[in-house]
């Protein structure tokens, strides 16, 4: 069956068809939240942003087309090059971007601009899996968890620089392609349990209470325990450590700058300062809330036509799609992530090399991470951050550097034949 | 490699989907406050007033209207302006005027409308229209004020001002909001619910900056406003301007009552002030102006002001002396002056002679047999007894109560009752000699300029009266008006009765009030005089022509101006002979009256 070795028949139509979903749903929505009925345009009008983002829906298209003709191996062997001309983008965009409200972003000529650090994603992707591809590599040595960790942190320092928290954030969710690859699980228990703590801390007013909390855990855990010194030790310091750290980590949320300040505040109190600071989280909430079950209708939505929830078509998309379809709709499109990151996780497990394997479990670091924290900032559930929803928001960068990241993927997937002899 | 790995990484993400759907399900679905949040941000709830129903004379002219008046307003944002000067001199404003008007816009909002110029005029706004098209962001509102195109009637028809917090708390059903004009006095304010009309609403949507976005589902849930009914007054709008322009500079009242109807024909009270200046941006100011005026324009005298009745009150005697059969037209009495003063006239005089020369001895008896019918052996009780018992035939007549006019705030005068005695004396320490006064319509005893122009008005029916009102028809229809006013009132004294005292009365004229007579018009009329411890007593007289088929009935009263014989009379008349001629024989009678100096 020669037909079977084609690569066009190994490509997973299921991504394709969820992708190909939420880019249009996503393109639907940015219109109906630029949509005004008393200037009503049409979804093609190229002077809105939902006609723009048919010309950036198009050249994704051109994208795909690049990545799904160009030879396998290209990626393979570019990741590093990649990773480089990323790394430099990102050392001079602060001085030959344009600067907008106090960030540097973006680069280019004119209209036509790109946001390095999006892109920048995918290169660090590729390049992490290019250094993991060795079966030698053991990521529970630390001299190859220091080197995994600099491949991250690099683009991490370079995009705080600009800066863009928000952005940078998204590169830890390297993390969860490297559990997957072995990473200790130590670290992650560790990591949660500051997570933790750290939400009990700046969310619980008074640090006596944790202090309470901290000295019962750990009188529980000795008494359980084997009574051995070392070990009564280990949990006391455990607990001295909590303890220093929630009054440090006060300490250190007041030196903060006040917007970032405000926004971890806001999180636990959103009416602390409903027009000021919270105003986005309220107003996101109160267009999503209102939405009801089945939502208000397209083009219905009055507080997604009115402009009361400011980036609406960029990071906070999600409330149009909230406002308009309702919960329904919610579910509609969580389930379509869901369904695409599960599928994601099969495919990545479906490889028989590692460097396709580290590169999937990449790309669904990063979608989760995005789904994950996006639609928790718009109903507050989490900080707001500026950080698009993939295939949603409106914007050339985001759309195209999403794109390229999957369809590298699948064009990987659709090669995972060819790619077996390199498996050891 | 832990095999367990992939299968964590799925359940964590199922798991964040889990959680991203319950939150959404619990504030989507779980709470509607964030509905209702929503609808605050982005529905006004824009209210679509009604226009107030108009007022018309009983001939058909117009005595209240809505006036339009228009404000240049300003969207800040879409505003510009290239040659400044050229605008200023369109548009008649000073520069200085332009610039600050602009600035407490701008500073107010940036794309809400702002006045530049208030109340335009219409001719004004004819002028500039063709001009706004040149300049964007400018637009013409129209408002409507109340509007007088006479000067007249201000207490018959009221005001109109901003709801209280009081009429607020009182609007159980909720129709008034903070900042509602009602009517507060007058016919205004009397019928309020006919004249406001329904409000519409209409729901607009608005962006996050306020800048309207055109009807929530395409006013799927507006209603449209409903005018107000019209309504016709009773008032003759000619009759009443000729008595105010005679009672100018007096203080007092005229009422002039359709005997047949009970319709207020005029209704003056003076002084009086211009009801256009309770309108509009002015109200405040000129309210308060006019509360602290000593002579208390906003004071209703026809319906607030109550005086002893005097000397008319010797009419309501006869016949309640008549009707309890204890007098008749042949009942005489001697003029004795020990029991009180009188003025010389033929003596004795029997019931018609008492009437016609207005006999105070007379009365002193008559009233005394009306009391003191020897029902009981102590003459205490037998007076007590006797009171309240002419109380019931005298109350019959309109007196010591309201009549129930349609305005707020009527008086009822007052009638005393043996309660009232015993108040003041003690029970049983008061007799025939304590309350003879009223034998005389003096003492304990007061009544309304309204209650004594419905008197003339029961005089003229013999017996009988409609309340006094002043709306006839509500949207042309008479049957609209309460019911009240078109239930005949009867007094309970024979018809019969009446016709001595007609007579008595015509004659009256020729005696104590000469200045009273018309040519070939025939007037029944009694003086009267008030009297008035703090200063000059007040003049008053009634009166009904023609006498044979009254079409008037008239009360007035002159303060500080005397003996009723001269200045009331002769108002009475020229009133009388206005509305049944429509002119003025008498100019030198017009001309005394005018000239006010009744000394």
């Amino acid at each position: 069956m020669r037909q079977d070795d084609l690569y066009i028949n190994k490509i997973d139509w299921l991504t394709i068809t969820i992708y190909a979903l939420l880019v249009i749903m996503g393109w639907f929505n940015i219109y109906a939240a630029v949509y005004d009925e008393q200037a009503a345009k049409s979804i093609f009008d190229f002077s809105i942003n939902s006609g723009k983002q048919l010309v950036w829906i198009g050249t994704a298209l051109l994208l795909i087309t690049i990545i799904m003709v160009a030879d396998y191996r290209l990626f393979e062997n570019l990741s590093w090059i990649l990773y480089i001309v990323l790394l430099v983008l990102l050392i001079i965009t602060p001085f030959i971007g344009k600067e907008v409200k106090g960030q540097v972003l973006s680069i280019g000529f004119g209209s036509f601009r790109i946001q390095p650090s999006e892109f920048a994603k995918f290169t660090t992707a590729l390049a992490l899996a290019k250094f993991m591809e060795r079966p030698s590599l053991d990521l529970t040595k630390f001299k190859y968890q220091i080197q995994v960790l600099t491949i991250i942190f690099i683009p991490i320092i370079l995009i705080m620089l600009q800066p863009d928290t928000g952005t940078a954030m998204v590169y830890t969710a390297f993390f969860i392609m490297l559990y997957r690859e072995g990473m200790p699980q130590r670290y992650y228990v560790l990591g949660l349990t500051i997570i933790t703590i750290s939400l009990l801390a700046l969310g619980i007013e008074n640090n006596f209470y944790i202090v309470i909390g901290v000295v019962v855990v750990v009188l529980i855990l000795i008494l359980l325990g084997k009574k051995k010194f070392s070990r009564i030790l280990a949990f006391s310091i455990l607990g001295a450590v909590t303890i220093v750290y929630t009054y440090s980590l006060d300490y250190v949320v007041s030196k903060l700058p006040e917007h970032q300040q405000n926004r971890i505040m806001v999180l636990f109190n959103p009416d602390l300062d409903p027009l000021g600071v919270g105003w986005n989280v309220t107003q996101s909430k109160i267009a999503i809330g209102s939405g009801g079950f089945a939502g208000k209708g397209y083009l219905e939505g009055t507080q997604t036509k009115f402009d009361f929830v400011p980036e609406q078509h960029t990071d906070f998309i999600f409330c149009t799609l909230g406002e308009e379809f309702g919960w329904l709709g919610s579910l509609v499109v969580i389930f379509l992530f869901c369904a695409l990151l599960i599928r994601l996780v099969f495919l990545a497990e479906r490889q028989k090399n590692r460097f396709s394997r580290i590169y999937g479990y990449s790309v669904i670091s990063i979608l989760l991470f995005h789904f994950m924290i996006n639609i928790a900032m718009t109903i507050g559930l989490f900080p707001v951050v500026g950080i698009p929803l993939p295939f949603f928001s409106y914007g050339g960068s985001s759309l195209w550097s999403f794109t390229i990241l999957l369809f590298i993927f699948i064009k990987l997937d659709s090669h995972r034949i060819q790619l077996l002899g390199r498996m050891k | 490699m832990n095999d367990q790995r992939p299968l964590i990484i799925i359940i964590a993400i199922v798991l964040v989907s889990v959680v991203l759907l319950t939150k959404l399900f619990l504030i989507q679905v779980a709470d509607d406050s964030f509905l209702r949040r929503a609808e605050r941000n982005a529905i006004q709830r824009v209210v679509d007033h009604p226009y107030r129903g108009l007022v018309y004379d009983r001939t058909g002219k117009i005595m209240v209207y809505n006036n339009p008046i228009f404000d240049l307003m300003v969207i800040p944002r879409e505003f510009s302006v290239k040659d400044t000067a050229r605008f200023c001199d369109l548009f008649q404003i000073s520069k200085e005027q332009l610039i600050e008007a602009y600035t407490s816009a701008r500073k107010y909002s940036a794309v809400k409308p702002s006045p530049l110029k208030k109340q335009i005029s219409t001719t004004e706004f004819a002028r500039i229209q063709d001009y706004l098209i040149d300049y964007p962001g400018l637009f013409v509102m129209t408002r409507a004020v109340r509007s007088y195109p006479q000067p007249s009637s201000a207490n018959a028809l009221g005001y109109i001002g901003e709801i209280s917090a009081r009429q607020l708390e009182r609007d159980t059903l909720r129709y008034y909001r903070q900042g509602d004009y009602v009517g507060l006095s007058g016919i205004e304010g009397f019928y309020e619910p006919e004249l406001r009309g329904i409000k519409g609403v209409k729901y607009r949507m608005v962006n996050v900056r306020g800048v309207d976005k055109g009807a929530f589902k395409n006013g799927e849930y507006d209603t449209a406003s409903v005018a107000g009914h019209n309504l016709t007054s009773t008032i003759d709008l000619e009759l009443q301007q000729y008595g105010e322009m005679l009672m100018a500079g007096k203080r007092g009242s005229v009422v002039a009552i359709e005997p047949k109807s009970g319709e207020v024909l005029a209704m003056i009270s003076a002084p009086s002030y211009d009801p256009n200046i309770l309108t509009g941006a002015k109200f405040g100011a000129n309210y308060m102006e006019l509360n602290q005026d000593e002579s208390k324009p906003l004071f209703n005298r026809p319906i607030m002001a109550m005086y002893p009745p005097g000397s008319i009150f010797k009419i309501v005697q006869s016949l309640v002396g008549l009707q309890m059969g204890v007098l008749s037209p042949n009942t005489t009495y001697s003029c004795n002056r020990s029991l009180v003063a009188c003025h010389n006239h033929p003596n004795p005089v029997n019931l018609f002679g008492a009437v016609k020369y207005s006999c105070n001895p007379y009365y002193h008896q008559a009233y005394r047999a009306m009391i003191n019918r020897e029902v009981s052996r102590s003459t205490f009780k037998d007076t007590e007894i006797g009171l309240n018992a002419w109380r019931e035939y005298v109350v019959k007549f309109g007196l010591g109560g309201p009549l129930g006019i349609d305005l707020y705030n009527e008086k009822g005068g007052s009638i005393p009752s043996s309660n009232l005695y015993d108040r003041i004396y003690g029970p049983g320490r008061w007799k025939y000699s304590t309350i003879y006064s009223l034998s005389i319509g003096q003492g304990e005893m007061l009544v309304t300029p309204l209650q004594m122009a419905n008197l003339a008005a029961i005089f003229a029916n013999k017996g009988y009266y409609y309340p006094p009102h002043l709306v006839k028809a509500i949207d042309g229809d008479p049957n609209k008006i309460p019911q009240r006013f078109r239930t005949r009132m009867d007094v309970g004294v024979d018809a019969q009765h009446f016709d001595l005292i007609q007579d008595a009365m015509a004659e009256a004229i020729y005696g104590t009030a000469a200045r009273a007579a018309i040519n070939d018009i025939t007037i029944a009329g009694k003086t009267g005089t008030a009297q008035n411890p703090q200063g000059e007593d007040h003049s008053v007289f009634i009166a009904f022509a023609p006498k044979d088929d009254p079409k008037i009935a008239i009360a007035v009263y002159v303060e500080n101006a005397g003996w009723g014989g001269r200045a009331a009379a002769s108002t009475a008349s020229l009133m009388i002979e206005k509305y049944l001629r429509g002119e003025i024989t008498r100019p030198a009678l017009e001309e005394y009256v005018l000239a006010g100096k009744f000394m």
